[in-house]
């Protein structure tokens, strides 16, 4: 099966012809959708059986080349489209078909009726075609297709409902949006991809990897390329301060958001830093810029998600802040702890915009938090299944969140520094209590709309049944990663998998002290408790007693606005860069040097002689007379001249 | 004998006869009689030539000059009926068709 | 069928076609139409032949024809393929067909005309691809500007007659002065090869040896002709009014083949025959070449004429081209070259689609337009598919030339600085910002009724049979690019070793 790898890539790219080609001929819904979710489905099952024929093989021969054609040969850049089987590409293969099928099986429900169901099944299996690339990808440039292929998709389905309106843009221009923002952080990757290729020769993972490894190179050449790649994933994974497309990236439709904003797309960026864990790891001073803007963002975004009152906005800042967390533990060393969240953040996350796509679809599109309430008596199911992951993502044990986001505060701590590990806390606190103002203002309480005229309705089973499988999974899928003070001899399995993937990065790290076992338990302890607490915060404040909220909202007034209003930034960026871009492009460079100064010249220069011979065809006066006259002047000047050269 | 000067500043001024007619009457006829000066001046000039230098050519070089004189007079003359045909008038100064 | 004599058969087919076409009655057009297309078609299947008979691994000139012209000045019709010549013969002829059958309906005046200036102006591009003569290369190179300037002029839009006399006078003063260096670069070869020759190969063998100061000079009069064609910042200013004044198939040929002129005579002439120049003035050149690249985006970006957009995006994109010839390494130069050939087609492509919609509302205006999309979903796709390889969407051909221009670049000896590549690489979000908002505001959005959308129908059937190869190639370029790179692979190898080595500490 692992040589068939490559089949999960092509299946997807056959569902997205054959929908893109035929599917608006199809008039059947159900067709369309299981072929869509059919071919992700499929590669699913191929991805798990190669997982357990990878599991089959000892530590060392993990590791697969399937190549399928070269790509590119010129002179020494030798690329080829071949995918790499080990076992990060494939712990994020599973993520990515598993939760992609799940997805796919819940859009067939939630996208019931709409014009363009074909278009949205064909990009939507474009868009898993190109994240494979990216995740089997054996080189740089194959990556870099997935890169830029995850960003064209998010444009087509960001901008799906070409024709409406978002907030005070339409959605097309939150689409492009996307896709600038990414590109700006693809120029960084690309200047990191040439400095690859011109320190070790190579761009395949594989040779660069152990050349880094062999090779003594300057830590400055580590850094350069470190940074410029780690620009590619602060916009492709929406950190400060490339995280502007994130929100406005809800203008599509909500299975799209959990796709691409939470479970797959956004989290390419930590995949790619996981992958290049040699190189940022023979840059400390990147590597703590790494871990300082992971953490930055976390507390950021999640200081404006506190206050926000679109159901679908909340999530999408809390995507950006848990984000926040995994570079957080990359950049601290803690390589597969960010891998872990990726994984247990792709269950609850999709879970959580799924649920709230179900409530969006029974509150017939409305998304204002302030107006629902008490809906866990329509919504039950989705009710109960919003709940667990809203305690996953709170990090409660034993579900999911608590065993990964413990194991990146635990390495923040003995790394990096107590400073971490506090405002991670702290963080950790605010992401349960607005999780929890979300739960309470959504499910619980008294109903805020006018129950004669609105008629909440649960969700069909098409969208319940994705749900539960994602709840079960945010609840189990923890235990493969259980740190080793709990499992004992066993050892951290999620850990012990991956870590010959980072071995060489691990050895280039200074060992971190030792600490107790005692320090760990009582770390975790705190966290815990402060999680409840603030749960419990939460659910006072917004179930027992609003008017804390609101005197707190009049008496921060100002704080308030800031948060409500993202900080400013997005019209900042637009004061300070993009307005100034187009107005100079527009008056300074086209109207004036191009068309005045440029043009101008070459105008001149022509009218200029038009000028010169228009004085000096006055020459001609058409009268033979005056020819006469200047051939005589002529003849005696010459003879003039013959005469005194004599 | 009269001296060669003589016979040479006649014919010089003869010549600027001509080329001052040329160059400043208005009438077209006017201007073929002042090249018909001219012409002959140059003849003078021939033959005074031949004569002190004791060479024949330069009088049989005149058969020549009046010959071609007399062709472009033909010529000449009828262009300007053509020309008066279509102008009305034989005044060069009038006649500026290829002015700027 | 002489092998020799392939290139000159090529030459002929459209030349003969366009004297037959002569004889025709203007009224007959279906059969003008239908016996052009018929020439230039049979011009592309033996430019395939010559494909397929191409040697790859040959660096060398193949095909040769040889014929002495002018005994005295040792100017001989002397033509020859390699593997650059080849690529760019094989994008004319493959334009050309596609561009008459582009204006089947688009041209409704002067059928026989417009059909005949089209065959010369083949005639004239292929002649300028493969002539080796430096007189006849030039003769060639004037000789495609009259039926250029007749096209933009007799069937272009309002202000046309400025546009083509601008385009005309514009070229044609560079060409003289390349004239005044073919002629000096002659009569100063004939010191050391003892008689006077326009003979490429034998200027070859001359051109490294010239003195400095004089190579200087000859290197800048070349340059800056094909400058004015490429175009190169600030030498660009002909290119909106030619572009958006001209008849659709005219911007595609313009767009297609005549800008891939410039950059030919780049690599064929001012690099091999100056090379210490061309080393010596590669940052200044690349330096205006990344301006272009910019400053084409930015300008780009705030148009509000569609086809004035997408010139100005050819100035943009051919930026990248002349720094990958500057930048002088084996994947930058290989890079420049497929991209070449690249933009023919994308840039072909939009205009291509541009011009159906001009077709049938009259507007070039964007903000005519608006959520097209729901009328015409095909036309929809095409231009996404179009605008994609424009702005270099990997697994579309534009990623292919950009990347390796931009990975070249950063290594190169020559220019010795991150900062062209980091400069020119910023392009790629320019690229994106223009393209994706044109496209935004045409096809996305909101679909208001008015007089002129109302006329919008989707593509028909010829549109798509013009479209269709082109996308074709679009992709394939794409996907496997060795096809392609591999003719010019042993061309660039030999052409950079022959540049770096009279400065040998370059060679990369």
């Amino acid at each position: 099966m692992i040589q068939l790898i490559y089949l999960t890539v092509l299946l997807p790219l056959a569902g997205f012809l054959l929908n893109g080609i035929f599917g608006s001929k199809i008039k059947n819904e159900k067709i369309i959708g299981w072929i869509g979710s059919g071919t992700i489905g499929l590669s699913f099952l191929i991805a798990v059986a190669a997982f357990f024929e990878t599991l089959g093989l000892p530590a060392e021969q993990r590791q697969h080349i399937v190549a399928l054609f070269n790509w590119l040969s010129v002179g020494s850049l030798n690329v080829s489209i071949a995918y790499q089987v080990d076992q990060l590409s494939l712990t994020m293969a599973l993520i990515v078909t598993g939760v992609g099928f799940i997805i796919h099986v819940y859009s067939i429900g939630y996208m019931h009726g709409d014009k363009g169901f074909w278009r949205f099944f064909s990009y939507l299996n474009l868009f898993i075609f190109a994240m494979m690339n990216l995740v089997l990808a054996d080189n740089f440039v194959l990556l870099f297709l997935g890169w830029e292929g995850v960003g064209l998709c998010s444009y087509l389905l960001i901008g799906f409902w070409y024709d409406r309106k978002f907030e005070k843009i339409t959605t097309s221009d939150a689409a492009k949006k996307a896709f600038i923002v990414n590109r700006i952080g693809d120029f960084g990757f690309l200047l990191g991809m040439f400095l690859i290729f011109l320190t070790f020769n190579s761009l395949n993972f594989n040779e660069v990897f152990t050349r880094a490894n062999a090779l003594s190179i300057s830590t400055t050449v580590y850094s350069f390329i470190a940074i410029f790649l780690f620009i590619g994933a602060i916009g492709k994974s929406a950190q400060i301060p490339l995280f502007v497309w994130l929100p406005d990236a809800m203008a599509g439709p909500t299975p799209v958001s959990a796709l691409i904003h939470a479970a797959t797309m956004v989290t390419a960026g930590v995949y790619m830093v996981a992958r290049c864990s040699i190189i940022f790891a023979s840059a400390p001073a990147i590597m703590t810029v790494v871990a300082v803007i992971g953490l930055v963002t976390a507390l950021f975004a999640a200081t404006i998600g506190l206050v926000q009152n679109d159901i679908k906005k909340v999530l999408a800042y809390s995507t950006v802040s848990q984000l926040g967390y995994m570079f957080l533990a990359m950049g601290v060393g803690a390589f597969s702890a960010g891998i872990f969240h990726v994984m247990t953040h792709a269950f609850f996350k999709a879970l959580l915009f799924l649920g709230a796509g179900s409530v969006i679809h029974g509150m017939h599109d409305e998304q204002n938090i302030q107006k629902y309430g008490g809906l866990k008596k329509y919504m039950p199911a989705t009710y109960k299944t919003f709940l667990v992951a809203a305690i996953a993502i709170s990090g409660i044990p034993p579900l999911a969140g608590f065993f990964s986001k413990d194991e990146i505060l635990w390495s923040a701590y003995a790394n990096a520094g107590f400073i971490y590990w506090f405002i991670g806390v702290v963080t950790s606190l605010l992401t349960a209590f607005y999780m929890f103002r979300l739960l309470n203002l959504t499910f619980e309480g008294k109903p805020r709309f006018d129950e004669h005229h609105v008629h909440p309705h649960e969700s069909p089973g098409l969208m319940t049944i994705p749900l539960m499988v994602l709840a079960a999974l945010s609840v189990l899928g923890g235990f493969i990663g259980i740190p080793e003070i709990f499992s004992g001899e066993h050892g951290n399995n999620f850990h012990s998998w991956l870590s010959p993937i980072f071995s060489y990065a691990q050895i280039r790290l200074a060992q971190y002290g030792s600490h107790t076992h005692f320090e760990e338990i009582l770390l975790m302890v705190v966290s815990v408790v402060g999680a409840a607490a603030s749960i419990y915060f939460a659910r006072y404040v917004y179930l027992k007693n609003q008017k804390v909220a609101e005197n707190t909202a009049s008496k921060f007034k100002g704080i308030y606005k800031i948060l409500f209003n993202k900080y400013y930034v997005d019209e900042a960026y637009n004061k300070a860069i993009i307005q100034p871009i187009f107005k100079t492009s527009e008056s300074l460079l086209w109207k004036i040097t191009d068309v005045k100064l440029i043009d101008g010249l070459v105008n001149s220069t022509a009218s200029a002689i038009e000028k010169t011979s228009g004085v000096i065809r006055k020459i001609q006066t058409g009268v033979a007379q005056t020819y006469a006259v200047v051939m005589m002047l002529g003849i005696v000047a010459a003879l003039f001249w013959i005469i005194y050269s004599l | 004998m009269i001296p060669i000067e003589f016979y040479l500043v006649l014919s010089a001024f003869m010549f600027i006869t001509g080329v001052v007619g040329v160059l400043t009457r208005k009438n077209a006829i006017i201007v073929f009689m002042s090249i018909e000066l001219m012409l002959n001046a140059a003849n003078l000039s021939f033959v005074t030539f031949s004569s002190f230098l004791g060479n024949n050519i330069g009088q049989l070089f005149v058969f020549f000059v009046m010959t071609v004189a007399a062709a472009e007079s033909a010529v000449g003359l009828a262009i300007i009926i053509a020309l008066f045909r279509n102008k009305l008038t034989i005044n060069i100064d009038e006649i500026n068709i290829l002015k700027w | 069928m002489e092998n020799n004599l392939l290139v000159t058969y090529l030459l002929l087919i459209p030349l003969v076609g366009a004297l037959l076409l002569l004889s025709f009655k203007k009224e007959n057009e279906s059969a003008i139409r239908y016996f052009g297309l018929l020439v230039s078609l049979a011009a592309f299947v033996l430019s395939l032949f010559i494909y397929f008979k191409f040697d790859s691994t040959n660096a060398g000139f193949q095909f040769t024809h040889k014929f002495i012209w002018v005994e005295k000045l040792n100017v001989s019709y002397f033509v020859g393929i390699d593997g650059l010549s080849l690529v760019l013969v094989l994008l004319t002829t493959f334009l050309t067909p596609l561009t008459l059958l582009s204006s089947w309906k688009g041209i409704q005046k002067n059928v026989k005309e417009f059909t005949f200036f089209m065959l010369m102006l083949e005639v004239g591009m292929i002649g300028v691809f493969v002539s080796l003569d430096l007189f006849l290369f030039y003769i060639f190179w004037e000789a495609m500007l009259i039926p250029m300037y007749f096209i933009i002029g007799i069937w272009g839009g309002p202000k046309r007659i400025y546009a083509s006399v601008k385009f005309f006078i514009y070229t044609m003063f560079g060409g003289l002065l390349m004239l005044v260096a073919i002629i000096w670069l002659a009569v100063y070869a004939s010191g050391p090869l003892g008689v006077f020759s326009t003979n490429l190969l034998d200027l070859y063998r001359v051109g490294p040896t010239i003195a400095k100061n004089i190579q200087y000079l000859m290197f800048a009069a070349f340059t800056f002709s094909f400058a004015i064609k490429v175009p190169i910042f600030p030498l660009h200013t002909w290119l909106p009014d030619a572009h958006v004044e001209a008849p659709t198939a005219g911007s595609v040929i313009l767009a297609g083949v005549l800008l891939k002129m410039g950059t030919y005579g780049l690599i064929r002439f001012c690099l091999p025959l100056f090379p210490q120049a061309a080393i010596a003035f590669a940052p200044y050149i690349s330096a205006l070449a990344i301006i272009g690249i910019i400053y084409g985006a930015l300008v780009a970006m705030v148009q509000t004429d569609m086809k004035k957009l997408v010139a100005y995006s050819s100035v943009s994109h051919l930026g990248f081209v002349v720094l990958g010839i500057f930048a002088m390494t084996q994947q930058s130069m290989q890079g420049a070259i497929i991209q070449m050939v690249n933009h023919g087609l994308s840039t072909g492509a939009l205009f291509l689609l541009v011009g159906i919609v001009y077709e049938r509302t009259h507007s070039r205006e964007i903000a005519d337009y608006g959520g097209i999309a729901k009328v015409v979903p095909l036309f929809s796709v095409a231009l996404m598919i179009a605008s994609l390889s424009s702005i270099g969407l990997p697994g579309l051909n534009g990623f292919i030339g950009e990347f390796l221009i931009l990975i070249g670049s950063f290594q190169s000896g020559v220019l010795n600085s991150w900062w062209f590549t980091a400069f020119a690489a910023s392009g790629v979000i320019f690229a994106a910002v223009y393209m994706l908002w044109m496209y935004q505001r045409v096809v996305f959005g909101e679909y208001h009724h008015s007089e002129k959308l109302e006329l919008l129908t989707d593509l028909n059937t010829r549109e798509i049979i013009v479209l269709i190869p082109i996308f074709i190639f679009i992709v394939w370029i794409g996907v496997y690019p060795n096809t392609f790179l591999k003719l010019t692979d042993a061309f660039s190898v030999s052409l950079l070793h022959q540049v770096t080595a009279s400065s040998s500490s370059l060679i990369k």
